[in-house]
């Protein structure tokens, strides 16, 4: 079963790629706006003239672009250009492409929501699990009014609420970027210092609202297993309260909450674009929102495509693990 | 009711916030929610008790008036949101069969889609010129992914029941089974599920608004955050223009979110035991 389950969740992910293009492609368009009409149209005003070649320019560009040819020639060229990860020119920096953007924005946020997501969901997963022991310490029932009300906070607004505290009221952290003015980007010691400092507030208002939701969904797996007919043949059987809590209880507790990192993926990744661009983080989220500044159609198409498609990927790679964990899968047949 | 904590304060929370646009809508006068209505960057003073920001808005005008805006982008996206999610999970759960593999593929599909970066695709393609509903209807077009689900999953155990059963053999109708037989016991969790996707739509919609994709025109809560953001207030030290509409979000969230704990109590009472 296993190959076929494998099979079909690749198939999903296909047509996720696909739908995810064909979105790019066709909303734009039933718009009915001209990007690159708009683009020199605006630069013409910046110049202070109207240019009287504008008409001859933008016929040169649609050419170039091939926007001129019929839309189902379009769509094809586009399906097979992005199948190979091609997404043009960026519009507002012109002679530099989308990949070379986006290439230096990616490790950047596969960094900050890499350490993140890891961070919150084995941090969260393990205190809800404690939450849910009868015998835990006492004092940790306190913990659980603030892990709700952070829960419910976005991102970013948190971000907002810690800058202002930790970086313009108290100067322990610095406000904004991902590495100061004045350094030189390079793989010294000095350098991954400056960025780690850097990254200690962002990732604070990710792991703090985040960390609190894999803890109430955890400690909610938890009681239900507790009251499991098994967890209770196990106390009869006078296992030791250690072995029942990690071996019947958290073993499987853990199983559904991987089921929701998967899901989770796709909303960690949209408040994490909110709190790149309020921090100034050098990621894709701070790009996406100064090709939205700017206008520029391809970078943002670019983008959102990139991104999707590598989330598509997190979450395949997930599920193809999932088996790996709970053992039943494989012999389930559908 | 004295048990459930949750719903006191999110009912509590709530209201508060009702009363304050209420009140302001009665006290302040919102036409000063306009850009160029007020001396720009006072702090909180008596005249201006939230202060001015730097395009001379009166801030408290632009809360009192932009609150409601977002709220009500909240509610037609959650509306519309759950009343197409339910019919589709209903119809999805109780019929089965290819309809509810279609149904079923496409909501599976479209949640593991970071929703924000397909609506800014969508606000992208249709940037000029936004009003308010439109960007709720923007929302709206995936705030029903989630309710689909859910309900789909509700309605699937329910339609094992006995009474269902039995309303099936005395020959009642599909439709009649659902809305007369099925529906009222769903109530409470729809009402949990509404919530939800209310708090939801507005978190989109705050999100959208932060990227510059709002109605620029209106003082929305997330607009006002955008101008905010716009001109580096966190850094220039002008505190009072972002902290009444953080403290507004706050409230609207916490109280959302403590809302629908509370209904899922309601709804759900296997909780009450765990809580």
């Amino acid at each position: 079963m296993r190959a076929d389950y494998l099979a079909k969740r690749f198939g999903v992910f296909l047509v996720i790629v696909w739908l995810a293009a064909t979105l790019n492609f066709f909303l734009p368009r039933l718009s009915g706006m001209d990007p690159v009409r708009q683009k020199l149209l605006a630069q013409a005003q910046l110049g202070g003239y109207v240019q009287t070649g504008i008409e001859a320019m933008v016929k040169e560009y649609d050419q170039r672009f091939g926007l001129n040819r019929p839309l189902w020639r379009q769509y094809l060229t586009y399906l097979s250009d992005v199948s190979r990860l091609n997404f043009n020119y960026s519009i507002a920096n012109y002679p530099r492409t989308v990949n070379e953007m986006m290439a230096e924005a990616i490790p950047w946020t596969v960094g900050l929501l890499g350490t993140t997501t890891l961070l919150s969901f084995s941090i969260g997963t393990f205190l809800g699990a404690l939450l849910a022991w009868p015998r835990a310490p006492r004092w940790m029932r306190w913990l659980m009014p603030p892990l709700w009300a952070l829960h419910a906070i976005p991102f970013f607004l948190l971000g907002l609420i810690l800058v202002y505290l930790l970086a313009f009221r108290i100067n322990v952290f610095p406000m904004f970027g991902g590495y100061s003015p004045g350094a030189f980007p390079g793989l010294t010691l000095e350098f991954a210092g400056d960025v780690l400092k850097h990254s200690i507030l962002p990732a604070m208002s990710i792991v703090l609202v985040a960390t609190g939701g894999w803890a109430l969904a955890m400690r909610g797996m938890m009681v239900t297993t507790q009251g499991e007919d098994y967890v209770i043949f196990a106390e009869a059987k006078g296992l030791k309260s250690l072995t029942i809590f990690l071996r019947y209880c958290v073993r499987n507790a853990i199983l559904p909450q991987t089921t929701a990192l998967a899901l989770a993926l796709g909303q960690i990744l949209s408040g994490a674009v909110l709190v790149e661009v309020i921090f100034g983080y050098p990621g894709v989220g701070t790009l996406l929102f100064l090709a939205i500044r700017e206008n520029d159609h391809f970078l943002i198409q670019g983008i959102v495509f990139t991104v999707i498609v590598a989330l598509g990927l997190a979450t395949l790679l997930l599920d193809a693990i999932y088996p790996l964990l709970d053992p039943r899968i494989t012999y389930r047949r559908k | 009711m004295r048990r459930n904590i949750s719903l006191v304060i999110g009912i509590v929370l709530l209201s508060g916030l009702v009363l304050f646009v209420g009140i302001g809508h009665i006290v302040v006068d919102t036409s000063k929610a306009r850009a160029l209505s007020a001396p720009a960057m006072k702090p909180p003073s008596l005249q201006y008790p939230f202060g001015t920001d730097r395009q001379g808005r009166d801030l408290l005008a632009v809360m009192v008036a932009g609150t409601p805006l977002t709220l009500r982008i909240g509610f037609i996206a959650g509306f519309l949101g759950v009343g197409i999610g339910a019919i589709l999970g209903f119809v999805s759960a109780y019929y089965r069969g290819k309809v509810d593999t279609v149904i079923r593929g496409i909501a599976d599909i479209g949640l593991t889609v970071p929703g924000l970066l397909v609506l800014i695709i969508i606000a992208v393609s249709i940037k000029e010129g936004l009003t308010v509903d439109q960007m709720a209807i923007i929302v709206a077009s995936l705030a029903w992914l989630n309710p689909t689900r859910t309900i789909r999953a509700q309605v699937l155990s329910l339609r094992e029941r006995g009474y269902v059963e039995v309303a099936r053999l005395s020959g009642m109708s599909g439709p009649e089974i659902i809305f007369k037989e099925m529906m009222p016991n769903l109530l409470p969790y729809l009402a949990a599920t509404l919530v939800n996707a209310v708090s939801n739509a507005i978190l989109a919609s705050i999100g959208l608004e932060v990227l510059g994709l709002g109605p620029i025109e209106s003082p929305t809560l997330g607009m006002t955050l955008y101008w905010v953001n716009y001109n580096a207030a966190l850094i220039n030290g002008w505190w009072w223009w972002w902290t009444a509409p953080i403290v507004i979000i706050l409230i609207v969230f916490l109280g959302l979110f403590f809302l629908t704990v509370g209904l899922d109590e309601i709804a759900n009472p296997r909780l009450r035991r765990a809580g």
